[in-house]
């Protein structure tokens, strides 16, 4: 009882005391209850608040005012005087690089000629072939802006048998290696056991380094270039696509999330994959690790090896790769491991978790689209932290995946080009790309600055941005025969093209080796009229990017198309719907020849096509641009010293920019060969010879892509009234029906 | 609380020992209890006189009542930061935690005054007005907590903005007494004006072991990547001044300097620039008539023309925003507000948020050694591309340079983006201006995949109880060489589908789903049991279409995934007269719409119809039985920016024998209720997503000159 009494006072007492504080606490502001969150040194209640009343202002106007005792130096000199302490560890493009030597010829990259005897790993022969085959390339040194030495330096870990000895003093002995200053060095692999530093084991001096692998404390923002970790059977060009081909719904697949791999039971990196087993249900998250690997394992072994090891044979890599939404990409005894990539390509999100790591290409990439970058330390909250990923988040991040693995990951090519594109846009800042050209289709590589800056200037970004192309084309009509008489084909296909409402400009590439006809010769249109001779009678002429086309969209046309008014109206509102691709008349398809082992072109008849010829299509003037830019020189003098198959270079062009076929617009088919004979003799059609090159020229180019990009198509587009069974004076493009 | 405090120590035991008279003597004080909770409540709620007051002089903090701190000379001084510092190695993450709203908790200390030993200052300005305005802004925002025990960022209210006015030592001395300081972990200090002469250095000089430091005028060798942030130079100036409305567009003058402490050999290589350019420069500088003062920094000259800062800065395409003793520039500010294009001459500065900003799209970056070819450069930059950067230019300023609670809260969400970067904000959101992100559209099928035939399509049929049409239109459907599976939708709830036995026999898995009630968006529910990407929806009544067309239709949408692939085109039509939308029906050369009685598109929309329809749609469809195919329409053009794709030429779905009774009177009413739904969705969605197209898919060689048996989809052509 007398418990009972005490706990009764003890109670009523308790709660008076609460009443008192529940009246009390009007005055204390509810934030003040409770002294437990209040810091020591700070009253109770102590918070921020807002001050009122008068405060001074953090700066003066009189704040910038010229630095008075700096005031003599000259700007240069101060700039000097800053940035040349910052070598070394701290090179940056301002103290590091000289690019002087880049305005001078633009930016051209020179190869160090292989020297006798110097073993070159595959890997790095694939590098340095890639760069004598990229536009960049100059054999001659004094034109040279960046450097790349012949001397392997992939693979710095001594126990490597790839390993290059002595490289510092071969590399000190080169004429032109001037302190590294303007070199970029490749490396994949730095260090090794125990510690796997990322020293290279010779002084690179003022070079950049373009290396896998790399952390951030060592990575020198805008100045080195993080790589991919690559295995030596990448291919060195082409590469292969992504493996994702459907979006299914929900985008969820059997796995959540995968693991498979060493677990290095000592030394550096083996605390993450040590504790994977915690997160490992054996169900949607499958974490597996083997000790097997080095000779010595089992003299390392712990309690947990066998088990795990029995599990980890339990489960195949490439199908948990390819069934699960998340991939964790955790540290090895390196911050990057292949299978980085592995899980890119396999629109495996990856998950990443190596602490420190700079991600590759972190310069451009917004990785945060396309991956999960996880913390190591919170390693027990991944499962719950991807499975929280919304599906609308997962499906567009395995999209990305695969944007990426196409557009800058899957050939060596790719990596090096991509790599020399992010140094191009550090030396030419005010002509780079834009972030928004990296990480959206179709990728930097394909986006070049050169040719604007301006994101509506070329056919990718409209929809991103919310804007329309401009509503007309300029006609690009390409003369070879002389014109002799008011009958001839061009002189009709002038006239009905500068009629089309959409038409802004014609334009004559005048490639005959006649001489120009006199002004009143030519047809006279409402629209203005330019005729352009061609250079060299190349044929390529016809693909220049004209600084005379005011408008977005080109009309190609041949001297010998037959087009009415209507046709080439319709085609341009089609295009207007799909401004990236070719939109147009003449179909062409190809096939895999399999008893001879090529590609096959043909002009048959069939049930889909895979190219528009540009005798006769709209496409978008950038296509222009990236023909006579992008395209390797060899392919162009090909073309030219053939004055055939531009047409179908064209087409892998653009197909391999947008991985989507040509639209092909309404009937017509009787084009070209069935008009051999009737048009004049010169054209080119004519000519036995020409197909069989048109065939030779498909697996030519083919090889420089290293892919076939034709992509077939079995619509075509027509008037929504076409060939209905309803009044002609109900349909807008009539004309087209009569033909 | 307190009192079932005292029961649990006690345990359970109490309660069954407990007599009648106590249990009421308990009732009676919980009763008390809660009374006074609820009283207190009350109180809180109560908008009476007592309570402002009161809260008044209370809130109605001055820096006076701040507590005095004195600091002991020997009182421990931090290190100087760590250049090497990064998220992973200085920052503790474990205090951010897991959180489902993927939100950060933001401290911030109480304000205090320190002096040192001789009670001087450490800060000859204390609390800036600023600074004030930051922390009031963080601690409105939904990232504080005054809770020091949740918080996984502190923000210590010492005012370091100016490093100029702080006694240094002093400063990281006070900084080093925070409570929570341990080596600045977790510690934000925001800083705008670092350095000091003679050589300026471009991070606060103020040791601060391991504290993040949100600097304005980072360069790239103090700027601590991925650490740092790097924040803008608030200029007081556009607060107080406002400026009118300004289009993008051609401006009076091509390039405007207008900072008036420029180094005389930059202000001489200006000079050069605009002999060669004449008008289109002007070249401004303070006014040496004027009385130094506030008032003078409104002000600019040249040669004794007088023009009003920063209202002239609206006039010029392009402003130079040139580095002086520091590299961040307050001016950078004023010239953003006014939408004027900033070229930046800073070598080696980081711009403010650049982590997530996209400065190509709103400035122009020039090294200060190519000073002199200026013009050039910006003279090759295309008209249409300076007002996209006009534009932006004003984007950034108001929505990240504005006030000191932009900055601050920028800063927090940049911290914030780095600590959950799975639910980062994305590009478009931070980059793209309200206007690009209403007209823009962001594909969720962005990437150009055409998928593999093999998968085929499922076809969903919604029926009701026509049983006989129904295994009509199965049998007809069932020859479709791509077809992968049968759903119906038994949207009768009155009646059992017909037995197994009865259901036509087919070569592909045919499956019943019955609805719980009949509704129209059953027929767009994502169901489980559509296992392929390509959904066909047709109606019980659809026996018309041949297998080619419909094969063919798989195949055009293989094609255009992304799109609403149908049969049938409608269109929408803007009606002048009555100045609203128009439904139009057959025979037009355009179409905007394809009818969903037998179309196909990708599972994601039935998805995206099911939970992400905007507005009541889709209980209004439900309501009205009908217009569930334009709504569907409207979603996908929408989202992708697109128009449907319209195959094959045929114009209607009525079957022959149905004629009969189609009336027109029945016909006109139909009308008028499609229209409806056009203007009722077009209200809802805030915009007419449909586009317009004028063309449709055949096969390519449909209606050529070509032996029909080898073509591929020869039945296709009746109307």
């Amino acid at each position: 009882m007398q418990a009972k009494k005490r706990y009764l006072i003890l109670f009523s007492a308790g709660a008076c005391l609460l009443l008192l504080f529940c009246f009390g606490g009007i005055q204390v502001p509810l934030s003040g209850r409770g002294d437990d969150r209040s810091l020591a040194g700070y009253g109770p209640g102590a918070r921020w608040r807002r001050l009122q009343g008068y405060l001074q202002p953090f700066s003066s106007w009189r704040e910038d005012r010229p630095d008075g005792l700096g005031h003599h130096l000259s700007p240069r000199q101060k700039r000097d005087a800053s940035s040349s302490p910052y070598t070394g560890r701290r090179c940056r493009m301002e103290s590091c690089f000289d690019f002087s030597l880049c305005q001078r010829n633009g930016f051209r990259v020179y190869v160090y000629p292989q020297q006798k005897g110097e073993k070159i790993s595959e890997s790095y022969q694939n590098i340095l072939t890639s760069i004598e085959g990229s536009r960049f390339y100059t054999p001659d040194p004094r034109q040279a802006c960046l450097f790349v030495l012949s001397l392997d330096t992939l693979d710095r870990d001594q126990l490597s048998p790839q390993y290059v000895h002595n490289l510092k003093a071969k590399i000190q002995s080169l004429a032109l290696w001037n302190d590294g200053r303007n070199h970029i060095i490749f490396n994949l692999y730095s260090g090794t056991w125990p510690d796997y530093t990322e020293d290279l084991g010779f002084d690179i001096g003022l070079a950049m380094l373009a290396k896998a692998s790399i952390s951030t404390e060592n990575f020198r923002p805008k100045f080195d270039v993080s790589i991919p970790l690559f295995s030596k059977d990448h291919p060195r060009a082409g590469g292969e696509r992504g493996y994702l081909r459907h979006n299914t719904i929900p985008p969820y697949r059997k796995y959540v999330l995968v693991f498979k791999g060493k677990r290095y039971l000592t030394g550096i990196g083996s605390d993450t994959r040590n504790a994977l087993y915690h997160v490992h249900n054996s169900q949607d998250v499958v974490l597996l690790t083997t000790c097997k690997h080095g000779k010595d394992w089992q003299k390392h072994k712990d309690a947990r090896c066998d088990r795990d090891n029995a599990e980890y044979d339990r489960y195949d890599y490439r199908e948990m790769l390819y069934n699960s939404t998340f991939c964790l990409v955790p540290r090895g005894r390196r911050l990057g491991s292949f299978r980085f990539l592995e899980a890119l390509q396999a629109a495996c999100v990856p998950v990443i978790l190596s602490n420190g790591w700079e991600l590759p290409f972190s310069e451009i990439i917004d990785w945060n689209t396309a991956a999960v970058i996880g913390d190591e330390r919170l390693l027990l909250q991944i499962p719950s932290t991807v499975r929280s990923i919304h599906q609308d988040k997962i499906l567009s991040l395995r999209q990305q995946t695969q944007l990426l693995w196409e557009a800058y990951f899957n050939s060596v090519e790719k990596i090096v080009l991509t790599t020399l594109e992010i140094i191009q846009d550090r030396v030419l800042e005010h002509t780079s790309r834009s972030s928004l050209m990296w990480n959206s289709l179709p990728g930097g590589l394909f986006t070049l600055p050169q040719y604007s800056t301006h994101l509506g200037d070329f056919p990718f970004f409209y929809a991103k941005l919310g804007i329309k192309p401009y509503p007309k084309f300029t006609a690009i009509v390409h003369v070879v025969t002389p014109l002799v008489s008011l009958s001839q084909p061009v002189m009709k296909l002038l006239v009905a093209v500068a009629k089309s409402q959409y038409c802004a400009q014609v334009i004559v590439v005048w490639n005959c080796d006649k001489p120009l006809p006199a002004k009143h010769r030519w047809p006279t249109t409402s629209v203005p009229f330019i005729v352009i001779e061609g250079e060299r009678l190349v044929i390529s002429s016809r693909f220049l990017p004209y600084d005379t086309i005011p408008t977005d969209a080109v009309l190609s046309l041949d001297e010998d198309t037959v087009l009415s008014t209507t046709e080439v109206d319709f085609a341009f509102t089609v295009w207007q719907s799909f401004p990236d691709r070719i939109v147009g008349y003449p179909a062409r398809s190809h096939f895999w020849d399999s008893t001879k082992e090529r590609w096959g072109y043909t002009s048959k008849w069939t049930n889909d096509y895979s190219m528009v010829l540009t005798g006769a299509a709209i496409y978008h003037k950038y296509y222009h641009y990236l023909y006579t830019t992008y395209l390797p020189a060899s392919l162009r003098t090909m073309v030219d010293q053939m004055s055939n198959c531009e047409d179908i270079l064209m087409n892998f062009l653009v197909s391999s920019v947008t991985k989507l076929p040509p639209v092909k617009v309404t009937q017509k088919k009787q084009y070209k060969e069935t008009m051999m004979g009737q048009s004049s003799r010169a054209s080119r059609w004519a000519d036995p010879d020409h197909f069989t090159q048109r065939q030779t020229c498909m697996n030519k180019f083919a090889n420089w892509f290293g892919t076939m990009p034709l992509v077939h198509s079995q619509m075509r587009l027509d008037p929504v009234l076409f060939k209905d069974q309803v009044s002609i004076l109900r349909k807008k493009y009539r004309e087209i029906e009569r033909l | 609380m307190y009192a079932s405090g005292k029961y649990s120590s006690r345990g359970p035991a109490l309660i069954p020992r407990m007599k009648t008279k106590h249990r009421i003597y308990y009732i009676a004080l919980f009763s008390v209890v809660l009374l006074g909770l609820i009283a207190t409540g009350m109180f809180q709620f109560w908008p009476h006189s007592i309570e402002s007051s009161a809260e008044w002089t209370l809130e109605k903090g001055s820096v006076h009542d701040a507590p005095l701190i004195r600091l002991p000379a020997s009182s421990p001084i931090p290190e100087r930061g760590d250049l090497s510092c990064r998220m992973h190695t200085c920052f503790d993450v474990y205090r951010c935690g897991y959180n489902p709203k993927n939100k950060i908790k933001v401290y911030i200390y109480p304000l205090q005054r320190f002096v040192d030993e001789f009670g001087v200052p450490i800060s000859s300005t204390g609390l800036s007005r600023e600074y004030n305005d930051l922390l009031s802004a963080i601690s409105d925002s939904d990232f504080y907590t005054d809770d020091v025990t949740r918080a996984c960022l502190f923000i210590p209210s010492i005012d370091v903005l100016n490093q100029n006015s702080l006694r240094i030592r002093e400063t990281a001395q006070a900084l080093a007494m925070l409570p929570r300081w341990d080596k600045g972990m977790n510690h934000l200090l925001f800083n705008m004006l670092p350095g000091g002469p003679p050589d300026y250095n471009t991070a606060l000089d103020v040791p601060r072991d391991r504290a993040l430091l949100a600097g304005g005028g980072f360069s790239t060798w103090t700027y601590r990547q991925g650490y740092d942030v790097s924040i803008p130079v608030y200029s007081p100036l556009s607060a107080d001044v406002m400026l009118p409305e300004r289009q993008p567009g051609p401006r009076r003058y091509f390039i405007l300097s207008s900072q008036t402490a420029i180094h005389r050999e930059y202000r001489a290589e200006l000079e050069r620039l605009k002999e060669e350019n004449g008008e289109a420069l002007l070249l401004l500088d303070k006014c040496s008539n004027l009385s130094q003062g506030a008032a003078s920094a409104r002000k600019r000259c040249y040669k004794g023309q007088v023009y009003d800062y920063p209202q002239i800065l609206q006039e010029s395409s392009f402003c130079v925003v040139l580095r002086g003793a520091r590299l961040g520039q307050a001016a950078l500010s004023d010239v953003l507000q006014a939408g004027c294009v900033p070229v930046i001459l800073a070598d080696s500065y980081i711009l403010p948020f650049s982590e997530v900003l996209d400065w190509k799209r709103a400035s122009v970056v020039i090294p200060e050694e190519k000073l002199s070819e200026m013009y050039t450069i910006l003279k090759s930059i295309p008209h249409r591309q300076v007002e996209e950067m006009q534009r932006q230019a004003h984007w950034f300023w108001e929505a990240y340079f504005s006030s000191m609670k932009a900055i601050g809260l920028t800063t927090l969400q940049i911290v914030n983006d780095r600590i959950y970067p799975y639910a980062a904000r994305t590009y478009e959101q931070w980059n793209n201006p309200p206007v690009v992100k209403w007209s823009s559209v962001n594909s969720p099928l962005f990437l150009p995949l055409i998928p593999p035939r093999a998968p085929g399509f499922t076809a969903v049929v919604l029926t009701y109880d026509r049983v006989e049409s129904l295994f009509r239109v199965i049998t007809e459907i069932s020859k479709v060489p791509s077809l992968a599976k049968l759903l119906v939708v038994w949207n009768n709830q009155n009646k059992s589908p017909p037995e197994e036995s009865l259901w036509p026999k087919v070569g592909v898995p045919l499956k019943v789903v019955r609805t719980k009630e009949n509704k129209l968006s059953n027929r767009f529910f994502p169901y489980d049991e559509i296992e392929t990407e390509a959904v066909l929806a047709i109606d019980d009544d659809i026996i018309m279409l041949t297998s080619d067309e419909l094969q063919f239709g798989y195949e055009v949408w293989r094609e255009f995934p992304d799109r609403l692939v149908g049969y049938p085109g409608r269109l929408h039509l803007w009606d002048h007269e009555m100045g609203k939308w128009k439904y139009e029906s057959e025979w037009t050369n355009e179409v905007s719409m394809v009818l969903t009685g037998a179309a196909f598109y990708h599972k994601y929309f039935n998805y995206l119809y099911t939970y992400k329809m905007p507005g009541d749609i889709k209980n209004w469809v439900d309501a009205h039985m009908n217009c569930e195919d334009i709504a569907m329409n409207f979603l996908v053009a929408n989202i992708t920016g697109k128009a449907p794709i319209k195959v094959t030429p045929r114009k209607k779905f009525k079957c022959p024998e149905c004629t009969a009774i189609d009336g027109l009177s029945l016909d006109q009413t139909h009308m008028v209720e499609r229209s409806e739904c056009i203007n009722k969705f077009a209200s809802v969605f805030g915009t007419m997503p449909l586009k317009v197209v004028e063309h449709r898919a055949d096969p390519v060689l449909y209606k050529d000159d070509f032996p029909e048996k080898l073509k591929s989809f020869p039945n296709i052509g009746s109307l």
